[in-house]
């Protein structure tokens, strides 16, 4: 028993040195880059990737959270940085002339599409997380198409009367002095570049503290016996829709967030930039780094946004490589040898702590 | 061991693909690799760099755009005086990787841009170029808002709105029809563009629009629902401002249901005779409205066409003319403002941006074409039609 005891401790440990281990490489690097742009030494390409490899990571990681723990699969998730994306910039865009500081428009901005995509979230959510089975996959993959159909078809303007909006056609009649946000597939243009490496830095700080407080709490031990054993946990009493929910809803509104905060870093974003493909590509930062292992998303993210551009020397076979790489570092991973190093390794460092 | 095969085995094609990514790029751009023997010193030439989709369902563009650009840099640097080295990035026709390619130019040393190929893509540079203040004058990318705000961005090609009310102008003038049906792409900035002011600018003319029918990313295979209400309101046109790719299936499903209205197109309906697979005698008849004319019978023209069917075996589109265009416009203006190499990007910025607002440049996509300061082009877009598997002058 007191031997059990002592397992389940340094369990609860590991846990908690794995977060603090996270925070500190993702503190770290920052401080790195930061050290890196204030002396010059950087390169272009880098700098310019920072801002959307900060929100790839916030992308990966609340994907992590329904993926990973959550255990259900949703094939949709960049539509919910679509929601982000459009309706945090259409906020910037909206308290240009109100709000004069840059970083409280992003903030604000970032929170007004965290909020939208939860609600999106939720919606999709009363329906589909009370059924058993895939029906999040195949709900979250349509999901992500209609989302982009009607921002493909929304028109929203503003001007002194307040926003205006309309389907399909520009119908919005803006008086004078007013502007065009959202034009259909056009989508917005002309967007201010207010997204800072700072913010996206902070913004993966604070996804990371709510995803490990989340998965760290009760909720997050009831989310996960519900993805381990969905009878068993109904068994015990858990009310599993609002746990599922309380998961779901929060990895939508940290998407929202990241959608944001990406669109904010160009002057220019359309709906068709948040299809399938990007939906895929996210999967693939949560997979390649591992279920449930929000350091591996992280890893992921930001290698496989780094990858594409550091291949560029092989020209046309880019994409290629790009591929290959990817079955390389799958193989590696699972290679049996691989991972006994890592399992011995691993056992070590426990044994060493319980020592002291 | 099964295992260790396959890592063994993807380990070497890596391998030998990186061999091959490095040999291959040495004999197709050799003004883009400084070993080169004949590409000019460091310091010596302008580095003029550009973005586009060399890759992927835009890559015709992208491609056109990188040899048309080649060929001049070729005949300017085996000329003397000015001298060029060229450098094409692939953007995949997506913003985000255009801004990345971008910048991975400005890391190689960048001092004029060819901006980027596609509209959507351009968007998003040239608001980095204005930023940067390096100079942008892109080949192709239509759309208003590339060049909308930033003085410092030119453009080559016609704006998508002037496309749709010249196409409209031509209809009238040439009386091709009175009833005529549109099928557009609603979520493509391009498509809409010229759908808009083609609608407005046909109202005025008299044409009367019988059919208005769109489809989107996703839904473009199938196009029997919009060729259907086209033909049961007695359209004798369909103007189908898009790219050719769903514009030869809408050629084939309308063979297919014995539809045989006038096809017209735009600039993005050139090149549909290099997509392969396509039966080259369902576009018969069609036809476009670009400014160039690769059956154009002077001397410029038709050297531009040997030698790009040499490079490529291909007869150059618009967007290859166009291109060479862009650099041979750069090289006046560099001589004319006396520039030199060893110039900073912001010097040769406002530099450029005297000369292209007061010189006048005639080139293979036309005459006399000037520049008003918010960056668009004056000149006279021609007619063409494609016969016997070939693009004709109209007039």
């Amino acid at each position: 028993m007191a031997r059990k005891l002592n397992r389940n401790l340094t369990a609860a440990q590991k846990t908690s040195y794995m977060c603090f281990f996270t925070y500190g490489v993702v503190i770290l690097i920052y401080l790195m880059m930061q050290g890196l742009i204030s002396s010059g030494s950087i390169t272009s390409s880098l700098k310019g990737m920072l801002i959307p490899i900060c929100a790839y990571i916030v992308m990966a990681v609340s994907l992590n959270l329904t993926v990973g723990i959550l255990g259900e699969l949703s094939l949709g998730h960049a539509g919910f940085m679509s929601v982000g994306a459009f309706t945090g910039v259409t906020a910037a865009v909206a308290l240009q002339d109100v709000v004069s500081s840059n970083a409280l428009r992003l903030l604000i901005g970032l929170v007004v599409g965290a909020i939208f995509a939860a609600f999106a979230g939720f919606l999709i959510g009363i329906p589909v997380l009370r059924l058993k089975g895939d029906y999040l996959a195949i709900v979250t993959l349509a999901f992500g198409e209609i989302i982009k159909s009607i921002f493909n078809n929304l028109y929203v303007g503003v001007d002194d009367k307040g926003l205006h909006m309309s389907m399909l056609s520009d119908k919005t009649q803006l008086r004078e002095g007013g502007k065009l946000i959202i034009g259909g597939p056009m989508g917005i243009g002309g967007i201010q570049k207010i997204s800072t490496f700072t913010a996206g830095f902070l913004l993966v700080m604070v996804t990371l503290v709510v995803v490990f407080n989340l998965v760290n709490s009760r909720a997050g031990r009831a989310i996960m016996a519900i993805r381990d054993n969905r009878i068993a946990a109904e068994s015990v009493g858990l009310n599993v829709t609002k746990y599922k929910m309380t998961a779901f809803v929060t990895s939508a509104a940290l998407a929202g967030a990241a959608g944001a905060l990406f669109a904010m870093n160009y002057s220019t974003i359309v709906a068709n930039k948040f299809d399938f493909n990007t939906s895929i590509l996210i999967l693939v930062f949560v997979v390649l780094g591992g279920l449930g292992n929000m350091l591996g998303s992280i890893v992921a993210a930001t290698a496989l946004t780094i990858l594409p551009e550091a291949l560029r020397q092989f020209a046309d076979y880019r994409m290629l490589v790009y591929a290959i790489v990817l079955i390389l570092v799958m193989l590696f991973t699972n290679n049996p040898k691989l991972k006994q190093v890592f399992n011995q390794f691993r056992t070590h460092n426990m044994r060493g702590k319980e020592a002291e | 061991m099964k295992k260790l095969f396959a890592l063994v085995m993807a380990a070497v094609m890596t391998m030998s693909l990186a061999a091959c990514g490095a040999k291959e790029e040495a004999p197709s751009a050799p003004a883009a690799s400084a070993p080169a023997a004949s590409a000019p010193a460091e310091g010596t030439a302008f580095r003029l760099g550009g973005t586009g989709p060399l890759t992927g369902g835009a890559a015709i563009y992208g491609n056109a755009v990188k040899y048309g650009a080649e060929i001049a840099v070729e005949e300017i640097n085996a000329m003397g005086g000015i001298q060029f080295e060229l450098k094409m990035e692939d953007d995949t026709h997506d913003a985000e990787k255009a801004v990345n390619a971008y910048n991975a130019l400005k890391d190689w040393g960048m001092q004029i841009s060819l901006s980027s190929v596609t509209s959507k893509p351009a968007e998003a540079t040239s608001a980095e170029n204005y930023a940067d203040r390096i100079f942008g004058l892109t080949p192709s990318a239509s759309s208003t808002a590339t060049v909308e705000g930033k003085d410092n961005v030119f453009q080559m090609c016609f704006m998508d709105p002037n496309q749709g009310s010249a196409s409209a102008q031509y209809m009238a003038d040439k009386a091709l029809a009175t009833k005529v049906a549109v099928i557009w792409k609603n979520d493509d900035v391009y498509s809409k563009g010229i759908h808009d002011t083609f609608v407005a600018k046909a109202a005025e003319l008299n044409i009367e629009v019988v059919s208005d029918t769109t489809f989107a990313d996703g839904n473009d295979t199938d196009f029997s629902v919009q060729l259907s209400d086209a033909q049961t309101n007695g359209a004798e046109l369909v103007f189908l401002p898009m790219y050719y790719t769903p514009a030869s299936l809408i050629f084939a499903q309308a063979a297919g249901m014995g539809y045989a209205p006038k096809w017209f197109g735009v600039d993005g309906m050139d090149g549909i005779l290099s997509l392969e697979g396509f039966d080259t005698s369902l576009a018969e008849g069609v036809i476009l409205l670009t400014p160039f004319n690769a059956d154009s019978e002077d001397a410029a023209t038709k050297s531009f066409v040997e030698k790009y069917q040499a490079k490529t075996g291909e007869i150059p589109n618009q967007f290859a003319a166009d291109a060479y265009d862009c650099v041979y416009a750069y090289k006046q203006a560099l001589e004319a403002a006396g520039a030199t190499p060893d110039m900073t990007a912001e010097e040769l910025c406002e530099l450029m941006i005297a000369q292209f607002t007061t010189m006048t440049f005639n080139g293979l996509t036309g005459e006399g074409m000037t520049w008003a300061a918010d960056g668009t082009v004056t000149k006279s877009p021609k007619g063409m039609v494609i016969e016997n598997g070939a693009y004709v002058g109209l007039d």
